[in-house]
């Protein structure tokens, strides 16, 4: 047993986790609110992504570059992200509140299959290099070997995100309006919550989160195209009802335990079958213990 | 005036979001910056048009949905044509008849010698009318959101070119296998996914149409790989030579025959004992499994009748494109056929035919609009769940009604 092997891969699938985590909150933030897979999450992890990409890419053609030029594609980039996402919920899903389920997933699917394409369209098809503006830290030459400079970048970032959030919901008067919407949306509006403007304050934060895991993983992958808001929605949403969806902790677990799961198999079996291991676990999940890991079994009331 | 300026408000969010991806373009291979400003422009004044037009059209919305509560005579309304047809078995006769004469001499008319294109054209859209229809069995008939169907016509397609390649089996042998093999496969996978919620298998099979076509992708000692395979023989007719034309002819009407057969069949299962079920159990899952309903065997019967169709239409893809690769298989592909039986409205088989049609033949035929062929398919697959959710046809349902109103004046209006 190769322990060094294993310990690379381990970090390697902690920070392909934590971006999972970090998209998986919105899933799931939208879903304990409104029980809506929000399918177009992914499309606005992406334009968070190409937006810090369009920024970051007129900044360092100016001659501009470093860290800090990737903190302000970052805010722009999240700015821009919850501007979709608020757009969205307002075009695509509220007026649909009350309606069948069926419809407001199809909707999704087709505000995903148009915000994808409109991208395609508006930029290019083709992958785009996306600027390397994290420097090489020096206090990282000891744990160069399982860790970059990048890896570093997205595992703070995360965990600062992290602490935000739990900030955010449990001490702020809409993290607490979330949580009464979560519980109990007549009630909630029964005490004079403005539930339609939780609904969309649920929106803007996931938007921000994904746009935070879109520029992230951009400056680790160093490409992106208008593609990727597909596979890594459909992860991100695996990670979710992995660990139980509607709970927030329960995603960000779901998300390092998808991200670990998949980089052990794609280290040891076959990475060509990578997302095969992902969807897999989802299938096992689903069928043993459908509420996720730290879900709770909800009783069906009639 | 207020429309006037939240539609001016609204113009003026859309180019505030459209500025970075519309405006910019950054090439970061050639450091290359192209500024768009014109488009800008049209983007705002696009959302101004579109919000003015969408205010105008809730308005209209809800002004209906109070007049239809209003009014007292709900069925006096003046029939549509879909629900005229329903009704009038004679008128019904005489269009069916009419358009399966049109249908059966569509290939002569429009092809000769060595220009059989347009007959090509409609087998790939009749291909996906039958696709249409068996979707519409699983997502419209018994609503499970199956957005991985693509993957039972990949398994109908891959059994024809294996068991033709490896075996030499000929076409119709391998017909009810490619059938029976999507109908097996959609039996495993639903199995143990069927006690879920809608938005849960709508991502398992999801997942699982995923799984499947990186499965071919990579496995390519047996599935070819991402090369696919070629040189599938076509449909053969009792070892008759046939020249292209009349191939390309006779697939048309082994493809119309299935057409015609998966009509039939789901016109049949509709008003079954089976067909109700599903119904029911798509409008209320708890009643009806109250009422006696077996939930997990009616689930299982719509998923693999569904799968079936796919598997069975997939092979006659394989043998009229003669080659296959996964590219053929894409989640694209799942969410356009779904676009079709959401857009023909569920349930409903006319309209999932002439959605399909409309959808297969529209991007054929106007080529400058392919590009934004999809853009257009989200677009309208959110306008469609907004402003008309049960479709371009509606599906009919055979209604017993009670005038309760005309009965409060008889008697005496107490």
């Amino acid at each position: 047993m190769d322990f060094e092997y294993l310990f690379q891969l381990l970090c390697g699938g902690l920070v392909k986790g934590s971006i999972y985590a970090l998209i998986a909150l919105g899933y799931t933030m939208v879903y304990g609110i409104i029980q809506l897979i929000n399918f177009a999450h992914g499309e606005v992890y992406m334009i968070g992504a190409f937006v810090a990409l369009i920024i970051s890419g007129v900044a360092t053609l100016s001659g501009y570059s470093g860290l800090s030029v990737l903190i302000v594609a970052a805010v722009v980039a999240a700015i821009y992200a919850a501007a979709y996402g608020f757009t969205l919920e307002k075009i695509a899903y509220r007026p649909l509140r009350g309606a069948p389920r069926l419809s407001p997933l199809i909707s999704a699917i087709g505000a995903s299959i148009f915000l994808m394409n409109y991208v395609q369209l508006a930029q290019t098809p083709d992958f785009l290099p996306f600027p390397e503006l994290v420097p090489e830290f020096e206090f990282m030459e000891p744990l160069l070997q399982y860790v970059s400079s990048v890896d570093m970048v997205i595992l703070v970032m995360t965990a600062l995100t992290m602490v935000a959030l739990t900030v955010l919901i449990k001490y702020t008067k809409i993290g607490k309006a979330m949580r009464a919407t979560q519980q109990d949306q007549v009630m909630a509006r029964l005490v004079g919550i403005n539930v339609d403007r939780v609904i969309s304050a649920t929106f803007v934060i996931g938007s921000v989160l994904a746009a935070i895991g879109g520029v992230l993983i951009a400056s680790r992958t160093g490409q992106i195209n208008s593609a990727i808001g597909f596979m890594a929605g459909i992860k991100a949403f695996t990670a979710a009802v992995l660990g139980g969806i509607g709970n927030i902790p329960g995603a960000v677990l779901g998300g390092l335990v998808l991200g670990v799961a998949e980089t052990l198999g794609a280290g040891y079996i076959s990475s060509a079958y990578e997302d095969v291991f992902a969807f897999g676990l989802l299938v096992l999940i689903l069928i043993l213990r459908p509420a996720g890991l730290l879900g709770k079994a909800v009783k069906q009331k009639v | 005036m207020t429309h006037l300026k939240r539609s001016l408000g609204i113009g003026l969010w859309f180019m505030f979001l459209t500025l970075p991806l519309m405006v910019v373009r950054v090439n970061t291979v050639s450091s290359e910056v192209e500024w768009r400003w014109a488009n800008l422009v049209w983007a705002g004044l696009c959302a101004f048009a579109i919000a003015w037009l969408w205010q105008f059209s809730i308005e209209r919305r809800a002004a209906k949905r109070a007049q239809v509560a209003a009014d007292a005579h709900p069925q006096k309304r003046k029939p549509t044509l879909a629900q005229r047809l329903a009704d009038d078995p004679v008128l019904n006769r005489r269009v069916l008849l009419g358009v399966g004469l049109l249908a059966m001499a569509f290939p002569w008319l429009v092809s000769s010698g060595q220009n059989f294109y347009h007959v090509n054209v409609m087998v790939s859209a009749l291909i996906f009318v039958v696709l249409g229809l068996g979707l519409n069995i699983t997502v419209g008939l018994a609503g499970l959101l199956d957005l991985g169907y693509i993957a039972f016509f990949a398994v109908g397609a891959y059994t024809y070119a294996l068991l033709s390649k490896n075996f030499d089996l000929g076409f119709w042998t391998c017909l009810p296998l490619g059938g029976v093999m999507g109908m097996l496969f959609g039996i495993v996978l639903g199995f143990p996914i069927l006690r879920l919620r809608g938005d849960y298998l709508a991502i398992v099979t999801l997942g699982f149409a995923s799984i499947t076509k990186i499965v071919l992708e990579n496995w390519d000692t047996v599935f070819g790989g991402a090369a696919g395979i070629a040189n599938i023989p076509r449909p053969d007719l009792f070892g008759i030579e046939l020249d292209g034309r009349q191939k390309a002819i006779y697939t048309y009407y082994i493809v119309l025959a299935l057409v015609a057969l998966t009509i039939v069949v789901t016109n049949r299962l509709k008003n079954s004992r089976v067909g109700r079920a599903w119904m029911a159990l798509r409008e209320d899952e708890i009643a009806s499994v109250a009422m006696g309903v077996d939930m997990a065997q009616t689930k299982l019967s719509a998923y693999a009748l569904g799968a079936f169709w796919a598997g069975l239409v997939g092979v006659v893809f394989a043998a009229h494109n003669s080659f296959i690769n996964p590219d053929s298989f894409t989640f694209m592909d799942s969410a356009m056929i779904l676009a079709m039986v959401v857009l023909g409205g569920m349930g409903s088989i006319l309209g999932v035919i002439i959605a399909s049609l409309a959808l297969k033949l529209m991007p054929e035929y106007l080529r400058a609009f392919a590009e934004y062929r999809m853009l257009v398919f989200g677009a309208v697959m959110v306008l469609m769940m907004i402003f008309r959710p049960q479709g371009l046809i509606n599906d009919m349902r055979r209604k017993y009604e009670y005038d309760t109103a005309d009965k409060e004046d008889t008697d005496g209006g107490k």
